[in-house]
């Protein structure tokens, strides 16, 4: 799979309420959800982003609370997918559990600006800057995601295991 | 090398003796729980599986306490949605209001998380249960729907940091100041990923309430679970709660360790976690003046009896400053009957504290207390993130009861000695 779209760029600890915050929680709609996507520090981002777009954040991304609708609402924003210096556990999961492409990448996170043309390589797991033509890699997924990943998510590959069971 | 209690557990919950940091195994898991904000995501998930029913009825537990009593109708469909599924699958633990209570508090004081046991929920701060010597970790609701399914789930087994609390508690500091003044020692992603295990002579001296209180934020630091090991305090408190035999495990002596770091508790003063993270940490005689425009006590990291007690203390022939709000909120319904036998409720309604039934409402700015642009509450809560408590604008100081109480009557953040002399 390959992405390419323009950076939203966010510091450390983004976490859950400010991705989703929890008063809007009282829903689990992916529409509804993306409409207040990451609203208490970036007002503008629901209006702002267009499908395909990447978020780019620092250390710990997603931290906080074990809502689901936070990786539901950057997805159904139409974020292609999210690259971080690390990620909370529980969104780290969520995300494959669900099918949000993530990445980890220190290097990358470093050298991309907000606004920044890229584009993501996911099976390479490569990211290039279109803008300064510089390549970067990510962590691999240990094989046991990359197979959850592969089958489209976790309950996909739960239906496929009991169906072959 | 020898496993620590969290390889132990999880090895002991698949078909394999032992397990090492970095692998991903497939367990069985004893418990499987979800609330009123992350069922409803996770039921829907379940019907995608294709199974004719959940694993085992009696191994789901569903707590409606988000944003029970509903706040709105949107909320109240929520709830409507997972009781009618708790119903027709004849979920053995579903919790109603009325019997209900924070999920973190009741789940324990129901014995239904038992030491030895992997527990997922679908709400992060399911590793509250690790003071009881608990696998105990948040997932989200797909994680849910899966175990609901299956009665599994994934890990990725966690090398353990150890903390060794040594030396002798000043008064007025608790498991919430311990668990904060960690936090800020080693950062919110400081257990990124890991287990932290709690031990040592401060901890074997703790309550089961405290030390609750810090198995709560172990994810606040980004840890997986705050394991504590089972004792006879922790055999005393399960006695005639239990629902089923249990086999604690433990952390074998040549355990294999990431990382130990040892605290001598005796210069640690009462802390208070700034805005709006909860690793900014300092004493709270450092804090400076902070006037604050309301306090919440109570949530599943400080509304225990033990809290109500603490806070009780300072409340008596004291009251509220005119300028401040305080919402007290016990964890459940038992919670609230017992602080009502003790006299509590008298103390808490005579200065001036408004009781709420129990609710995560507050905690998260769901509703019982939303706070409004510019306002400060100080909260003994978990969580100080930006508008976690209500408009993005408003701030939120994490301490425990004792500062929460304290701070409330002087109506700026107070160390206790300022109301107790």
């Amino acid at each position: 799979m390959n992405f390419t779209g323009k950076v939203f760029k966010y510091g450390d600890n983004v976490d859950t309420d400010v991705i989703i915050p929890a008063r809007y929680l009282n829903t689990s709609e992916p529409g509804e959800l993306a409409k207040h996507c990451m609203e208490d520090i970036d007002a503008h981002f629901s209006k702002n982003v267009e499908k395909g777009d990447i978020i780019i954040g620092g250390k710990n991304f997603g931290s906080g609370s074990s809502r689901e609708h936070a990786p539901l609402a950057i997805k159904s924003a139409g974020v292609s997918c999210v690259i971080a210096e690390s990620f909370a556990r529980i969104f780290y999961r969520n995300s494959i559990n669900i099918g949000l492409p993530i990445l980890e990448s220190p290097e990358a996170v470093n050298a991309i600006n907000n606004g920044e043309e890229i584009s993501v390589d996911l099976e390479k797991g490569e990211i290039k800057n279109l803008s300064t033509g510089k390549k970067f890699d990510s962590a691999p997924f240990p094989d046991f995601m990359r197979k959850i990943i592969d089958d489209g998510g976790l309950i996909s590959s739960i239906k496929r295991r009991l169906n072959n069971a | 090398m020898g496993m620590t209690m969290a390889e132990k557990i999880l090895a002991a919950h698949t078909d394999r003796d032992e397990v090492k940091p970095g692998e991903i195994v497939n367990t069985k898991v004893d418990m499987v729980l979800g609330n009123d904000v992350t069922t409803p995501v996770a039921i829907k998930e379940f019907k995608k599986i294709g199974v004719e029913h959940v694993f085992d009825r009696d191994r789901i537990a569903i707590v409606p306490d988000h944003f029970a009593p509903n706040k709105d109708i949107k909320s109240a469909e929520q709830s409507k949605f997972i009781r009618e599924f708790a119903h027709s699958e004849d979920i053995r633990n579903y919790f109603e209001i009325g019997e209900m209570g924070i999920e973190h508090v009741l789940l324990p004081e129901k014995g239904l998380t038992l030491p030895g046991e992997i527990v997922i929920g679908a709400d992060s701060h399911t590793c509250t249960y690790g003071a009881l010597g608990v696998f105990a970790t948040g997932i989200g609701s797909t994680d849910m729907a899966a175990a609901m399914a299956t009665g599994e789930a994934w890990f990725r087994v966690p090398s353990t940091m150890k903390f060794v609390y040594e030396g002798k508690l000043k008064p007025w500091v608790s498991g919430k100041d311990l668990i904060l003044y960690t936090i800020g020692d080693i950062g919110v992603d400081g257990a990124l990923y890991k287990a932290m295990e709690f031990t040592g002579e401060v901890i074997e001296n703790l309550s089961m309430d405290a030390r609750m209180t810090m198995s709560n934020m172990a994810i606040e630091a980004g840890g997986k679970c705050g394991l504590i090991a089972c004792d006879q305090k922790t055999d005393d408190y399960l006695k005639n709660r239990a629902v089923r035999d249990y086999q604690a495990l433990y952390s074998e002596p040549d355990a294999d360790y990431e990382k130990i770091i040892e605290y001598d508790v005796s210069d640690i003063e009462p802390q208070v976690a700034f805005p709006h993270l909860p690793e900014n940490t300092r004493p709270v005689n450092k804090a400076g003046d902070v006037k604050i425009d309301q306090a919440v006590i109570g949530s599943c990291t400080n509304g225990r009896i033990e809290d109500l007690r603490i806070a009780a203390d300072i409340f008596k022939n004291n009251h509220v400053d005119k300028n401040v709000r305080v919402i007290l909120f016990p964890g459940t319904q038992q919670i609230y009957k017992q602080a009502m036998k003790e006299g509590l409720m008298d103390i808490f309604i005579d200065a001036g504290v408004a009781v709420s039934t129990p609710t995560c409402g507050p905690c998260l700015g769901g509703h019982m207390g939303v706070l409004a642009k510019g306002e400060r509450a100080i909260s003994t809560t978990n969580r100080n993130f930006v508008g976690r408590m209500g408009h993005p604008e408003s701030e939120v100081y994490l301490a425990s009861p004792a500062v929460a109480a304290a701070s409330a009557i002087t109506g700026r953040i107070s160390h206790p000695e300022e109301v107790i002399k």
